[in-house]
């Protein structure tokens, strides 16, 4: 059996639920951050700089650095590292700020 | 370990007063050591909004100097590769009152001002949305002040050592200064480092708001009091805070010689994208400790100016403290007390704007010219001495002797 954080820990999490990302389904364990949720899904870039467009995810992990920031739900900015996925959420890569120009 | 340098001017500190001070006296033909105990911009440079202001000073020594440093400013930044690395931006300052009490006083110091050299131009209530789209309505009016401009600090002190050690001086950072060094007679002959001794006849304490201290190894009294201010700042936004805008009572504030917490607003956008928004002044030693209370009010603050601020998120906060001085002036010149031994420290919130006139008379004053502006007002012995024993903040006039 593969050794994954999951086994690890051995944790006995609650049935998944779904939330969409650019419009797809992604299936998420309760209490995953989207970050968590994106990386098992294979997503490892979710966001554009905002001078020269260059791709970002998570650097950090923790909450410091900023560059893991998406929009959920229509909020720009959030970082997805420490924002706890939540059934429905609507999760969309950002652009730049974020923000209408 | 002892790697004797000699020089003709050490400069103590190497935040942005320091970085200009070094600058100057090299163009003047000075060999200069920086030296600072931690990095570059390590202390209150590292931890201000980067303004050059004209408008929030009264007529006097304090506002000539800023006239002379927002021109020297001006001149840097037009210097090949300097303006866009510092972030210079000469975008103006819009000052706001929401009473028409407030604009009443307000415009008589837009007047004074205005006879002092200082461009301002009022502006109407119909006017304010034409600068700053989305300013709150309901405002009695403003002045605009087109002089007033912005530099990134870190990036600006940067810059200016870069520019000092292109034209000959050294930085040694990482190196405490345990001692200045004196003959028998009193003057300076030096200062003293762990890593051995720097020897000059000159010593210039651009200690900021440590600037005390130095003085104190010096031997003598110089009364730098920290003033502890926050900033907000929030997520990267499109430009939708032009100028920098600040509500009238910020002057008030900064003339206030309460120990008490005084928050105004003050709103401004960066090139970066995140807007920074102050400002708070307390006298509560080096408390680094994080308050809510202080950063709820700037918020709340910044909000009535810009509305739309209520939907943005404040990203984080950061603190520093500006080195106060009892009647609010720098110290800006020779010490009499102490041969060679001079002081360019003590200028409150406004030391990355007055640094360029600070080092630029510093350094007229050390290649032995007449500088540009009398420097009687910004004597160093100008205080009574302080009783050596008490602790400043608990008193509440802190300069009074016993």
């Amino acid at each position: 059996m593969p050794r994954t954080p999951l086994r690890l820990v051995r944790a006995r999490p609650e049935p998944s639920f779904t939330v969409t990302f650019d419009d797809r389904e992604l299936a998420v364990l309760p209490g995953q951050t989207i970050a968590a949720a994106l990386w098992s899904a294979g997503v490892v870039s979710w966001r554009t700089t905002r001078g020269s467009g260059e791709p970002r995810g998570v650097f950090c992990g923790i909450g410091v650095c900023f560059d893991c920031l998406l929009t959920v739900n229509g909020r720009p900015n959030q970082r997805a590292c420490l924002v706890r996925a939540e059934p429905g959420d609507v999760i969309r890569t950002q652009e730049g700020t974020g923000h209408h120009e | 370990m002892s790697n004797s340098l000699t020089c003709d001017v050490v400069v103590v500190g190497a935040g942005m007063v320091g970085a200009a001070t070094a600058l100057y006296a090299a163009r003047a033909g000075l060999s200069a050591v920086l030296v600072d105990r931690g990095p570059v911009a390590g202390g209150t440079t590292g931890s201000g909004e980067g303004n050059l202001l004209v408008s929030d000073k009264e007529p006097g020594p304090e506002l000539e100097l800023a006239l002379l440093s927002g021109r020297l400013w001006a001149d840097l930044a037009a210097e090949p590769g300097v303006g866009g690395s510092v972030e210079y931006e000469a975008k103006g300052g819009l000052v706001v009152a929401s009473t028409p009490e407030g604009l009443a006083a307000l415009e008589g110091l837009a007047a004074a001002q205005r006879s002092a050299g200082v461009r301002a131009a009022s502006v109407g209530p119909d006017q304010l949305h034409d600068l700053e789209p989305y300013l709150a309505h309901g405002l009695a009016g403003g002045v605009l002040y087109p002089q007033d401009a912005q530099v990134m600090p870190t990036l600006a002190a940067a810059r200016l050592v870069r520019l000092a050690r292109t034209a000959g001086a050294s930085l040694h950072t990482g190196r405490t200064v345990t001692d200045v060094l004196r003959t028998a007679s009193g003057a300076v002959r030096g200062v003293r480092t762990p890593h051995g001794d720097i020897h000059a006849p000159a010593v210039v304490n651009a200690a900021g708001t440590w600037g005390g201290e130095l003085a104190a190894l010096a031997g003598v009294s110089l009364p730098v009091l920290p003033r502890r201010g926050f900033v907000l700042v929030t997520e990267p936004l499109p430009r939708r805070v032009r100028h920098k805008v600040y509500a009238a009572d910020y002057v008030a504030d900064v003339a206030s010689d309460s120990a008490a917490l005084q928050t105004s607003p003050v709103v401004e956008g960066t090139a970066a994208g995140p807007v920074l928004i102050g400002a708070s002044r307390e006298r509560v030693g080096f408390d680094r400790s994080f308050s809510l209370p202080v950063t709820r009010e700037l918020a709340a603050g910044a909000t009535r100016l810009f509305p739309f601020l209520a939907e943005v998120r404040a990203m984080r906060a950061y603190l520093g403290f500006r080195p106060y001085m009892p009647d609010h002036l720098p110290a800006v010149g020779p010490d009499a007390r102490v041969p060679g031994l001079f002081h360019a420290c003590g200028h409150e919130g406004a030391g990355i704007g007055l640094a360029t006139g600070t080092g630029h008379v510093i350094a007229q004053v050390l290649a032995g010219k007449t500088p540009d502006l009398d420097l009687a007002p910004f004597r160093p012995d100008r205080f009574p001495r302080a009783d050596a024993g008490a602790d400043p903040d608990s008193a509440p006039a802190p300069v009074e002797g016993p």
